[in-house]
């Protein structure tokens, strides 16, 4: 077994402390705290049926209506019957292993990634399973949590532990301050756009600098997510005074003199000074612009004020293959400035920003405006739609002209059946600009709410600083 | 599962970079049960046009690749979702191995649990690679032991994290190896409940 008597990151203490054996190749068995199981999870329940076993720990594992979340009627009966089929199935299955189920006409029901955090699912120093590649989102309370496959789901599903070799350490450090009008989102994606969308594979990062301490939770819930899209396995960021007033009073976080107890040890859950990683990228949080996506992967990504890439001037043969593999797919010429391409409808939703104050980010742009284009807006959750309704954003999204819906996966996958058109662009909040991914032909351009906001507004894709004028 | 030993076997060039999961299995058909098979689902919106119809010039429409075991791409295979099924569209279609400069992490361990080898070489490797399939040669000789690609008298090297080798050489599920660390599991949650209470005991 490795020794730990160097200093350690926040990574290696929290593996450390979930460790159930470990292997002479380098593989350990870990601990698993929390697994979040949602309807695409059904293989890994039909696993446990084949093996006739059972869940071990089903007080630790959360069923979470989602993936298939009809966002326009809530009566399944009213539905396609092969979604209603999808939804029934967890909810069956969860009610038949005893698993806790927030099943869709559950008033806390919401995306597994927004769910999570509201509930206090997600705790400091926890390891987080779900076989979904987003649940890197849960890092930013500082734990360790990551996507797994249907075998690795019934895997846990039937000894709450995983199989895993330890990944590498990596630090991306983001220092100074962000630029108004700039955030958690054009963080994430410029540093995607400098390491490539494979560039952290093999990797945890931790996210660390004052650009990221100063960010909320719901920011850096959007930071970790995207983590994943630059290959990562998973991203993390040290607890803080920050983490711990959000988790405060939640449904599912200790209580009372538990948890001031936890917090004492959530706060030393820190990487030492001198720990070392093997990868460290440093980005200055001023020069962060507003940023799109023009291709069709999250690397794909420019600062607004950009242009097209022109495929003839990349030197590299599979880059400049991809590149206009990328142009032809998006329906765009090299060289065009990408404030000059339009778009045909806006989503704002999905587990990277939905949250409130995604909503209210994008309401503050939209306020008093109309939008050009239509567009969806779905919130994470229903509790974060009632939040937004209590504050009146609702209305500013409705007067803008835009439908205001109820909450899941929605347009980020289109398994429930809200898709772009074929051939249409849509300036989107989600974290996955892939071919079809929102349908099939259709074209995404990944961006901030704020982004998106001002892109309904225009028609166009546009800089979100030249509408602020005095807006926050 | 099966042993993964070595393979000869005809290949496909797929001369493409970010081969994600969505275009690997589009999502609209993730609803059907495993036993239906989900090969025929296999990179679907670039086989088929949007009437259904086989794309001719694409590389598993052509008669030339039929039976194809082994595909080769460009960099960032599999990235995306950690949907499993994406592998079993790959698997049910015949895949034994995928060939390329980079794979999604996710992708790579659902591969090596469904016996499907993701072999890493060099962008440079990829390429010639590809060149040769795309020059006349039809297939390749995978030897996992040593870790090597042949194609006629061309040898190219491959990389896979060690503990995957040893799983695919031996057909290893890991569910067998944990069954006998039952009271080590047992004990850590007994441990940590004294530790970590708020992590083991969770309010109604
Ligand atoms: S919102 Fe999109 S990315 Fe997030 S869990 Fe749902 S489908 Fe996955």
């Amino acid at each position: 077994m490795a020794s730990y008597d160097g200093p350690q990151t926040l990574f290696d203490k929290i593996w450390r402390n979930h460790i159930v054996a470990s292997q002479a190749d380098g593989q350990q068995l870990l601990f698993i705290d929390r697994h979040l199981v949602h309807e695409g999870s059904f293989h890994g329940f039909n696993k446990l049926k084949e093996k006739k076993a059972n869940v071990s720990r089903p007080d630790l594992t959360f069923g979470i209506v989602d993936h298939y979340a009809p966002t326009r009627v809530r009566d399944i009966s009213q539905i396609d019957p092969t979604i209603a089929g999808m939804i029934t199935q967890l909810e069956d299955n969860c009610r038949a292993n005893g698993v806790r189920i927030f099943g869709l006409n559950d008033p806390r029901q919401g995306i597994v990634h927004v769910v999570g955090p509201e509930q206090a699912i997600t705790l400091p120093g926890a390891t987080i399973v779900c076989g979904d590649s987003h649940t890197s989102t849960h890092g930013a309370f500082g734990a360790i949590a990551f996507g797994i496959g249907a075998s690795e789901v019934a895997h846990v599903l039937m000894t709450q532990t995983l199989w895993q070799k330890k990944p590498k350490p990596m630090r991306v450090r983001f220092d100074g301050t962000l630029a108004p009008g700039v955030g958690a989102k054009d963080m994430a994606l410029s540093m995607i756009a400098a390491i490539g969308a494979d560039g952290a594979q093999g990797h945890a990062i931790e996210y660390a600098g004052s650009a990221v301490s100063s960010l909320s939770m719901e920011g850096r819930l959007t930071l970790c997510n995207l983590s994943i899209e630059s290959g990562a396995r998973c991203g993390l960021v040290a607890p803080d005074e920050t983490t711990i007033a959000f988790l405060r009073g939640r449904p599912l976080a200790p209580q009372g003199p538990l948890l001031d107890r936890a917090a004492e040890v959530w706060r030393l859950l820190a990487s030492d000074a001198d720990a070392h990683f093997d990868r460290e990228v440093v980005i200055a949080g001023a020069d962060i612009a507003p940023i799109v996506t023009w291709g069709i992967s999250p690397e794909d990504s420019l600062p607004i004020t950009g242009t097209v890439p022109q495929p003839d001037t990349i030197p590299d043969e599979g880059r400049a293959a991809h590149a206009r593999e990328a142009i032809d797919y998006m329906g765009l010429k090299p060289g065009m400035a990408l404030t000059e391409i339009p778009v045909d409808r806006v989503f704002i939703g999905s587990c990277t920003n939905s949250r409130i104050e995604d909503l209210r980010a994008a309401a503050a742009v939209l306020s008093g405006r109309k939008a050009a284009v239509p567009g969806l807006v779905s919130p994470g959750s229903s509790l974060v739609k009632h939040q937004a309704e209590q504050e009146g954003l609702h209305r500013i999204f409705i007067d803008a002209g835009l439908e205001w819906v109820d909450s899941g996966c929605s347009m980020c996958v289109g398994m429930n059946g809200d898709i772009v058109p074929p051939g249409e662009r849509c300036a989107s909040t989600t974290n996955r600009n892939f071919k079809g991914r929102q349908g099939p032909k259709a074209r995404t351009h990944l961006m901030s709410p704020a982004m998106v906001a001002a892109a309904a507004v225009t028609g166009r894709l546009t800089d979100v600083r030249d509408l602020m004028g005095g807006r926050a | 599962m099966k042993p993964f030993t070595n393979l000869d076997a005809k290949a496909a060039p797929l001369p493409f970079a970010s081969v994600d999961t969505d275009q690997l299995i589009p999502a609209r058909f993730m609803k059907r049960s495993r036993s239906e098979g989900y090969g025929q689902y296999l990179l679907y919106d670039m086989r088929f046009d949007a009437d259904a119809k086989p794309i001719a010039d694409f590389t598993l429409n052509n008669p030339v690749r039929a039976g194809a075991e082994i595909l080769v791409a460009r960099r960032n295979f599999g990235a995306g979702s950690s949907r499993e099924a994406a592998v079993y569209a790959l698997v049910d279609y015949g895949f034994r191995c995928v060939i390329a400069p980079s794979f999604g992490d996710i992708f790579s361990s659902n591969a090596v649990n469904n016996g499907l080898l993701p072999a890493q070489v060099s962008e440079e490797d990829a390429e010639e690679l590809l060149n040769l399939l795309e020059g006349g040669y039809e297939a390749i000789f995978i030897d996992l032991d040593a870790c090597e690609i042949r194609v006629a008298n061309h040898v190219f090297h491959f990389k896979i994290e060690p503990v995957w080798r040893t799983k695919l050489l031996n057909g290893w599920d890991d569910l067998d190896l944990t069954s006998s660390y039952g009271a080590d599991i047992a004990r850590y949650a007994e441990a940590d409940r004294t530790r970590h209470p708020w992590l083991q005991e969770l309010p109604d």
